[in-house]
């Protein structure tokens, strides 16, 4: 009688016993036979062996799934993955799944992965060939970049990550003209370093930049530039003067419109048909410009929302102040408003960090550009997978060091209680 | 004393409805003028027409010798020697109370900024908040927000302080706290005109009243004859219910 009572805080000593050891009777056996390919149960029926972890598991939830047991620790299990039927079988269903998939993926990534060698023939385990990227890495960080030139990238890149590290340690003083030299003139400096044509440099062409130092190059001048735009277009949609709001609303439309493949290529091909002879605008520019304003246009809307957030007492303590319109905006308005859309201003430029692949159209490669062309290699074919798991991490090591950082910003800003 | 503000035969509309009609009124350098009535009967959009967050359409308002028209350029240097104090605060939350008194000063006025927050804090000391200077308006309760909403625009050294009822957002108890300062200011020979239902505080500082309603100027008197002996039926029906 007793053993099939409802389980309760009466028969807490035999019931949570009994229940956790099948709970981890079934998380054993889906372990074993996940990592050691051996079926503990296989003594019994084939199909009642396949699915007795599952039988095991949720009868063990059941039997410890006990209200207000006096258990901290067994309340908060409860509360959280066991609060009712359906919760334990979902818990018991993701649990099984994390566990079976930790084997695959370990032996892919790494127990059977290849990393030693310099040609395909040296892949002969049945995992990732890591191989190709090491033999390609340099292709993919500099893209057809001269070898001998790489160290202007290297060097632009390392006075950039030295400013913004001292910068954690100078006081707000000197911080402003760092952040100041760090957008209007370190862009301009650096890119005539990579670019070279004077003082001494060789000239490297645009068409030679590629790998994940033009994704940097690219995503950096887009964002520094995309976001002044867009601050003024979302203004200029709500000012009171027609003739200013119909092109910012005719801009916007326009640009987000319009898919940023077919922007980037009329960039590249069709727009310097229209320049005069003899006029020539580097390819890299087209393109930079392209990205810039379509991402713009997203950037203008997510900013009007900010906008239209703050509350109309906002400008009018402002204006009843003295303040015109641009101090008005540029001190009362905008930090507020700015503050308010931060996840949404993160989520438009991650977008525009992933959206650089794009550019293979005009026929510039960025990391991802270079794994594709390198995955067409004679000798290294069949590689599509290493390199795309390979731009996967890169790629989501960028967005979220952006996020992380978007977030620590709201948090720093936040003058809430 | 001379004229200060003068509005002649002002009407205004919000699309079709008309909100003031009519509206005549001067004061004095160092007038207190206190203005009731209903709620709708136009008396925040009478002050708000005064430093032009509000557009009239028809009649003429002249404040401190300027005319405000749809031409007036320097329509900021006017608000500037015009305070404002709202309902509903209108600090601005991303600053802390100091900077949100120095920041008209030093953008608008051209202060350096030391001498912006030596003014600063003497009005945060005048509204008796000095010593919250450093937090920001979302840590401070309605009183001490209104009070440094108050100093906010007395760090521009108006001329005029505008109020637009403000102790109607206030919890009972927060209320006294503002109207001493408004009182304070008052005896300071500031020229002030206020929106309010505050009676008490209207007999106390005011030397005009103005009744409002349907947007307009129902009866305009000395204060103790406003409230010893109204003229108007409707003033008096008004007086009977709030006093």
């Amino acid at each position: 009688m007793n053993l099939i009572a409802k389980p309760s805080r009466d028969n807490i000593k035999t019931y949570v016993p009994i229940g956790l050891f099948l709970v981890s009777l079934s998380f054993l056996d889906v372990f074993i036979n996940a990592f050691f390919k051996f079926n503990l149960m296989g003594f019994l029926p084939s199909q009642l062996s396949y699915f007795l972890p599952l039988i095991l598991g949720f009868i063990g939830f059941y039997l410890i799934r006990i209200e207000f047991s006096g258990v901290r620790s067994l309340d908060v299990l409860n509360k959280n993955i066991n609060s009712n039927n359906f919760n334990a079988l979902l818990t018991l269903f993701t649990i099984f799944i994390i566990i079976k998939s930790i084997p695959p993926m370990l032996d892919w990534f790494i127990l059977e992965a290849n990393f030693v060698g310099n040609s395909k023939d040296d892949c002969t385990g049945d995992g990732a060939c890591w191989v190709f990227i090491k033999v390609w890495f340099n292709r993919f960080m500099y893209g057809l970049y001269p070898n001998a030139e790489q160290w202007r990238i290297n060097t632009a890149f390392l006075i950039l990550f030295a400013i913004v590290g001292v910068s954690f340690f100078v006081s707000e003083k000197l911080k402003k003209y760092f952040i100041l030299f760090l957008v209007f003139v370190f862009p301009f400096l650096g890119i005539k370093l990579i670019s070279g044509g004077s003082f001494g440099l060789e000239y490297v062409e645009s068409a030679a930049w590629g790998g994940l130092s033009l994704t940097f190059i690219i995503s950096a001048f887009a964002i520094l530039f995309c976001f002044p735009i867009g601050v003024i277009l979302a203004l200029g949609r709500r000012s009171s003067l027609p003739a200013i709001k119909y092109i910012s609303i005719g801009f916007i439309e326009l640009w987000r419109g319009v898919p940023l493949i077919t922007v980037l290529f009329m960039s590249a091909v069709m727009f310097p048909m229209f320049l005069p002879d003899g006029t020539f605008i580097d390819k890299l520019i087209r393109v930079l410009i392209a990205i810039t304003l379509f991402e713009a246009a997203y950037m203008a809307e997510v900013v009007r929302g900010g906008l239209q957030a703050l509350p109309k007492g906002q400008y009018e303590a402002a204006k009843s102040l003295g303040m015109g319109y641009w101090r008005m905006n540029a001190l009362i308005i905008l930090p507020q408003a700015l503050k308010l859309v931060i996840p949404g201003i993160a989520n438009t430029l991650l977008a525009l960090v992933k959206d650089t692949p794009l550019i293979f159209v005009v026929g510039l490669m960025e990391l991802a550009g270079m794994i594709g062309l390198a995955k067409t290699n004679p000798k290294w074919l069949g590689m599509a997978i290493e390199g795309y798991v390979f731009a996967g991490l890169v790629f989501w090591v960028i967005c979220y060091a952006m996020s992380r950082y978007s977030q620590n910003l709201e948090k720093k800003l936040s003058t809430e209680r | 004393m001379s004229k200060i503000i003068e509005l002649k035969k002002v009407n205004k509309w919000f699309d079709k409805f008309q909100v003031l009609k009519d509206i005549d009124l001067e004061v004095n350098q160092q007038e207190k003028i206190v203005i009731c009535g209903p709620s709708g009967s136009g008396k925040s959009t009478l002050i708000r027409c005064i430093n032009r967050l509000e557009e009239h359409q028809e009649g003429n308002i002249i404040v401190d010798g300027n005319e405000l028209s749809e031409n007036t350029k320097n329509i900021e240097k006017i608000r500037a020697e015009v305070g404002m104090v709202f309902q509903q605060f209108n600090l601005f939350p991303h600053l802390s109370i100091l900077d949100n008194c120095t920041l008209a000063p030093i953008w608008v006025k051209k202060l350096p900024k030391k001498e912006a927050e030596k003014i600063a804090m003497e009005n945060l000391e005048r509204v008796q908040i000095a010593d919250q200077a450093r937090k920001f308006p979302g840590q401070l309760s309605g009183g001490q927000q209104q009070r440094s909403a108050i100093a906010r625009a007395l760090c521009m050294t108006p001329k005029i302080m505008l109020f637009d009822e403000p102790t109607s957002a206030l919890d009972p108890e927060m209320i006294k706290e503002v109207l001493d300062v408004m009182v304070d200011l008052a005896k300071g020979g500031m020229t002030m005109i206020v929106v309010t239902h505050e009676m008490g505080f209207a007999k106390e500082v005011a030397d005009n009243m103005i009744f409002m309603d349907e947007g307009r100027i129902v009866e305009k008197a000395r204060t103790k004859d406003f409230f010893d002996n109204p003229k108007s039926d409707r003033t008096k029906l008004f007086l009977s219910q709030i006093l």
